[in-house]
């Protein structure tokens, strides 16, 4: 294995040895909402004029699961590292800062899709949502977490105590991700609402993986596509770029 | 007796790269009261095949040293390079030539302590590492603590691993800073064979630590920091040939005369008076009488690296 695929490697260990922690609670958390919201609107709400509320929610579910746990993995691993000290081992190996980027994104990425993909499994008990253009969900999962993998990155790199990281994620991440469509249609929104949803590229992710099930979106994909894209490349970028200039990790 | 391997090194002559070296290295930081200068003009090279000590009282700029050559942090100005390579604009092989044994007793409670081992050889590379890695382990002491996860180390332990960690993937250059820092004679002891088995076998060794008696035991050379500047930099018998020959020592549990106690090292009970020769050992034994004071366990002997360390550090008071 490459340097770059031994980090990989120690990156899924890391987060598999407290699965219980990383994996199984927020896909409880998931199932909790869908139970809950399911339970109380799924009478009285039909979006895009058919689809029923449950049947909704669960791809926004799904791809929320998979959004912050990809941000989680790499902005956890790397402020523990920091605080602990343990990213001396790290600092002192060959490894480029390519490798430190494939390495924590591609591990984000695992924990994000693995976990959404338990929220899928879980809430087929409840409804289970047409895929009428698959290759949508498969694309929006893996950008998206690509995109929020790297934000961790970043996230994870600037933060030099753990109340700056919570910071960062209740006041951030949180807000982008539930006022994104999660929980419903933008449509649904009064105009400037919808107008402030636009300018959310969370919103772009979520709407295009629901896509992929309905078939149906508030926004062409091929535009979220290109929102999401460029997104993606822009963190990506920036990730790198704090990386290789050892920002924070090399002073 | 002269180290044999300073000399090999130098009569292989300037085809062999230094293993390290400092070129013209100044460190400044920004802090809330002004610039501080951690490091200045610091340069100087050590051959391969040396054990080399770098001394200073704390916070005179060893660790900030051996983070910019380890690349944990970058020179404000000049050059640092392992065995050749610059350690900034050629990272990847400057590190892969050296080990470094950090000073805090960091560890990553997810693994054991096989699995920190392998992972490690894995970030440089190395591949099926682990008959070198049994070999690490056993060296060490720690054969029977291969499964056990690193959170269930003892500090000693820890600190084992950390050595074995520095040494995954064979590096020329081995960096120890503090490793006997709050360790107990065994470890002491097993590390301090195995590190002098792998200067003998042509490793490289840049050691810092605060026991003196163990840079005068094992290092070749020794450079002397004190507020970021080198202020000796010599052979260890010559830094101890250069100094005043003899102390005088003895155990007291009386208070010196002042015109003695100016001069004098107390470490408890012990003191310790350099003596240039016999009529000072007199006058200082008469001084001892004329106040009364009783001593015990008198005798005098060679001065130390310790008594070197302190003249050139300006007096009793480092």
């Amino acid at each position: 294995m490459a340097g770059w695929q031994v980090l990989f490697y120690k990156e899924l260990l890391r987060f598999w040895k407290v699965s219980f922690q990383t994996v199984a609670a927020p896909v409880l958390t998931a199932v909790l909402y869908l139970m809950i919201f399911g339970h109380v609107l799924e009478d009285h709400v039909k979006v895009y004029g058919t689809v029923a509320y449950t049947s909704f929610l669960i791809p926004g579910l799904v791809m929320m699961s998979v959004l912050q746990n990809a941000f989680a993995n790499s902005s956890s691993s790397l402020i523990q590292s920091k605080i602990t000290g343990n990213l001396v081992f790290l600092l002192v190996t060959p490894l480029s800062h390519w490798a430190w980027f494939a390495a924590y994104v591609a591990a984000s990425m695992v924990r994000g899709l693995m976990v959404g993909l338990g929220v899928f499994i879980v809430t087929a008990f409840f409804a289970v949502p047409p895929l009428v253009e698959p290759w949508w969900v498969i694309i929006f999962a893996v950008l998206g977490a690509g995109m929020l993998g790297s934000l961790g990155l970043i996230a994870g790199l600037w933060a030099d105590k753990f109340d700056q990281m919570a910071a960062f994620q209740n006041f951030i991440i949180m807000p982008m991700t539930f006022l994104s469509g999660v929980f419903y249609s933008v449509h649904s929104l009064p105009p400037f609402w919808q107008t402030v949803s636009h300018l959310n590229p969370f919103f772009y992710m979520i709407d295009g993986f629901r896509r992929g099930f309905f078939g149906v979106s508030d926004a062409s994909p091929w535009l979220s596509l290109a929102v999401v894209g460029i997104s993606f490349v822009g963190v990506a970028a920036v990730a790198l770029r704090l990386l290789a200039t050892g920002y924070k990790l090399r002073n | 007796m002269h180290p044999v391997a300073p000399q090999t090194a130098a009569a292989a002559g300037a085809d062999r790269p230094p293993a390290v070296s400092f070129q013209h290295i100044s460190k400044s930081f920004t802090t809330p009261r002004g610039e501080f200068n951690a490091l200045s003009d610091v340069s100087f090279d050590i051959q391969q095949g040396e054990f080399f000590g770098l001394l200073g009282p704390n916070g005179a700029g060893k660790t900030t040293l051996i983070s910019i050559l380890a690349g944990l942090a970058r020179a404000s100005q000049g050059q640092v390079t392992v065995m050749g390579h610059d350690v900034v604009s050629d990272y990847a092989a400057a590190r892969r030539a050296l080990g470094i044994v950090p000073q805090e007793l960091v560890f990553d409670p997810f693994f054991s302590v096989r699995e920190s081992l392998r992972i490690q050889s894995g970030y440089f590379g190395v591949k099926n590492n682990d008959a070198w890695i049994t070999e690490l382990l056993e060296h060490l002491g720690l054969a029977d603590k291969a499964k056990s996860n690193m959170r269930q180390l003892s500090g000693g332990m820890k600190r084992r691993v950390l050595v074995a960690q520095a040494l995954v993937h064979r590096p020329p250059v081995i960096v120890l800073d503090e490793p006997t820092a709050g360790v107990d004679v065994e470890l002491r002891q097993t590390l301090w064979q195995f590190i002098a088995r792998l200067n003998k076998e042509g490793h490289t060794v840049l050691l810092t630590t605060h026991y003196l008696e163990e840079a005068e035991a094992l290092c070749h050379r020794i450079a002397m920091l004190k507020q970021g500047k080198v202020v000796a930099l010599n052979r260890t018998s010559e830094l101890l040939a250069g100094t005043a020959s003899t102390m005088l020592r003895f155990k007291t549990d009386q208070a010196l005369p002042a015109s003695l106690a100016a001069q004098a090292r107390v470490t408890g009970r012990i003191a310790q008076i350099k003596a240039h020769d016999a009529e000072d050992v007199e006058r200082i034994l008469a001084t001892l009488r004329g106040a009364e004071v009783k001593v015990e366990d008198l005798e005098i002997g060679r001065a130390d690296l310790e008594d070197v360390f302190l003249e050139i550090m300006g007096g009793g008071q480092a």
